[in-house]
């Protein structure tokens, strides 16, 4: 029922999506398995559920510090997986561990299995450029290059090789603005500095870059906490649509946000994974005691 | 999962609305136990000025309910209530209708007191220990949710099959008292609305309990609900 109600609102645009897709998922980078994403795609528009990541006993520590003890977790495919907790629960830490952010910090050290796919993603063999090609990120503030905001669409697509001629990365960046509901609003100034555009606009902009270079999997840490309800709510809406083709996972303070949009719900405290399920569940009936005093604002 | 009320919440006024729902409640409890012994009262003593006085009195009960919803529907727009909040003051709306259902059976009953001034009394006992079970299980629901106590709940829930058996016996007999005496036909039949309302009320006791479990537990009760009236089934006096 509710599939059918969407492919109404949206029209030809789910086919156009369909047909994107599938043009581009073959191109992925290295560590890319364009049958298994394709399953995945198909499985995600029958309604059944399959894994993106697979994680198991991640700890991660800074330095002496232990930030995250023996997370394990499955993130669904076509689904958008909040993450709540307190400040300094994990949950960023965890988010930064599924494209190897962490890796940038000093002193971070990551244990434990994280794959996507099936594929190790801390095995030696993997890219880590390409990884994050099919797992982006947004995050918090938006923060588009000081560049035109047809560039900032453009980039990953560029330096990943993805267009073959101007016409076919035209078409990539007028695909991914229209996809973050964001090209009408900007198709009369392609040329300006991104840095021109609101709040909401420049986030709809790095979340269209994200999706530029056809991830599987992106990642969103707060990516509404510096905008004003309604931008907000822009944003909710693109995320909601964005599910039919990208499994998707936010670190959200707040949890009103993370019951309207998400469909699972994994809930941090203290460096512990303490509980997740269906995101109906988790806010009717949590069967952690901590869980419910955080949701009840009991605890922070 | 047991609600943990040991910890109250960050915003501290936020317990101050759960508490003064909960205040509400107790108060329509109470009064709708206050006028099912009023109404049983002005029944016996056919006391047409008692009976008055309940019916003028199930008004406040219609009060209290309209204050709960308001209240409920604020504490819902402005705290966005979570888990076992939101089921706490979703029951208590439920839990608030009822209530009102079992003023509204009291003050149906006190209503007949005039009409029937001459009882007949094998009847009226029956009536009374009818009555007396369901204050019992009003009163005891009201405590099994100012407590939390799921277990509680399930008791009263087990107790409305003894209040269901008493109906089919008053069925029976009174099926068999106006075959034997037409006259009192009419007397009869207002004698048989009074256990209709009180088997009603019984069965309102029942589902408050059922959403008190709720509340606690965020399920429904497992076991199967006993049924005990069958009095829809009863064809003559001498089945």
């Amino acid at each position: 029922m509710e599939a059918i109600t969407r492919e109404k609102r949206h029209g030809n645009e789910a086919q156009e999506r369909e047909s994107l897709a599938r043009d581009r998922m073959p191109k992925k980078g290295a560590i890319a398995d364009s049958a298994k994403a394709i399953g995945r795609w198909e499985a995600g528009r029958s309604g059944q559920e399959t894994t993106v990541f697979y994680a198991r006993g991640v700890n991660v520590f800074y330095g002496d510090k232990q930030a995250l003890r023996d997370v394990g977790t499955d993130i669904a495919g076509n689904q958008v997986t909040a993450m709540i907790g307190p400040s300094g629960c994990g949950k960023s830490t965890f988010l930064r561990c599924l494209n190897r952010m962490n890796d940038l910090i000093e002193n971070c050290r990551v244990t434990g299995e994280i794959r996507l796919d099936g594929e190790d993603i801390h095995a030696p063999e993997v890219d880590v450029v390409s990884l994050r090609m099919r797992v982006g990120m947004v995050f918090q503030k938006p923060n588009p290059f000081p560049k035109s905001i047809y560039d900032n669409v453009a980039y990953g697509p560029r330096i990943h090789g993805m267009a073959r001629s101007k016409s076919e990365l035209d078409e990539i960046v007028h695909k991914s603005l229209e996809r973050a509901g964001l090209l009408d609003e900007v198709s009369a100034r392609m040329g300006d500095s991104a840095t021109g555009l609101s709040g909401g606009q420049q986030q709809r902009l790095c979340i269209a870059r994200a999706i530029a270079v056809a991830p599987d999997v992106i990642l969103m840490d707060e990516p509404c906490s510096a905008l004003d309800p309604i931008a907000s709510a822009k944003v909710e809406d693109l995320i909601d649509e964005l599910r039919e083709n990208y499994a998707i996972v936010v670190v959200t303070h707040s949890m009103q946000q993370a019951a309207r949009i998400s469909q699972k719900t994994a809930f941090f405290h203290l460096g512990e994974l303490v509980e997740q399920g269906n995101t109906k569940d988790i806010f009717t009936s949590p069967q952690d005691s901590r869980t419910q005093a955080y949701i009840t604002g009991r605890i922070g | 999962m047991e609600i943990q009320d040991t910890e109250g919440h960050i915003v501290k006024s936020y317990d101050d609305d759960l508490t003064s729902i909960d205040e509400i409640i107790q108060e329509m409890s109470a009064l709708a136990v206050s006028q099912l012994e009023e109404a049983l009262r002005s029944l016996r003593a056919g006391d047409a000025g008692l009976a008055q006085k309940t019916v003028s009195g199930d008004e406040r009960i219609d009060v209290l309910e309209h204050l709960l919803d308001r209240k409920a529907v604020e504490v819902i727009a402005l705290r966005q209530p979570m888990g076992p909040d939101l089921r706490h003051i979703i029951a208590a709306m439920k839990i608030g209708c009822s209530l009102e259902r079992i003023g509204d059976y009291a003050c149906n009953i006190a209503k007949r007191s005039e009409i029937l001034s001459d009882l007949p009394e094998n009847g009226m006992d029956t009536i009374a220990r009818m009555e007396a079970k369901v204050v019992e299980m009003v009163t005891q629901v009201a405590r099994a949710y100012g407590e939390r106590d799921a277990d509680l709940a399930r008791q009263v829930r087990l107790a409305d099959e003894s209040v269901d058996r008493l109906n089919n016996s008053l069925f029976r007999d009174i099926l068999t008292h106006m075959a034997a005496t037409p006259d009192a036909i009419a007397h009869s039949m207002h004698l048989l609305f009074i256990a209709k309302n009180l088997e009603r009320a019984g069965d309102h006791a029942t589902n408050i309990a059922e959403q008190v479990h709720i509340m606690v537990h965020g399920e429904e009760m497992k076991e199967e609900r006993p049924k005990g009236d069958v009095s829809s089934q009863v064809m003559g006096a001498g089945e």
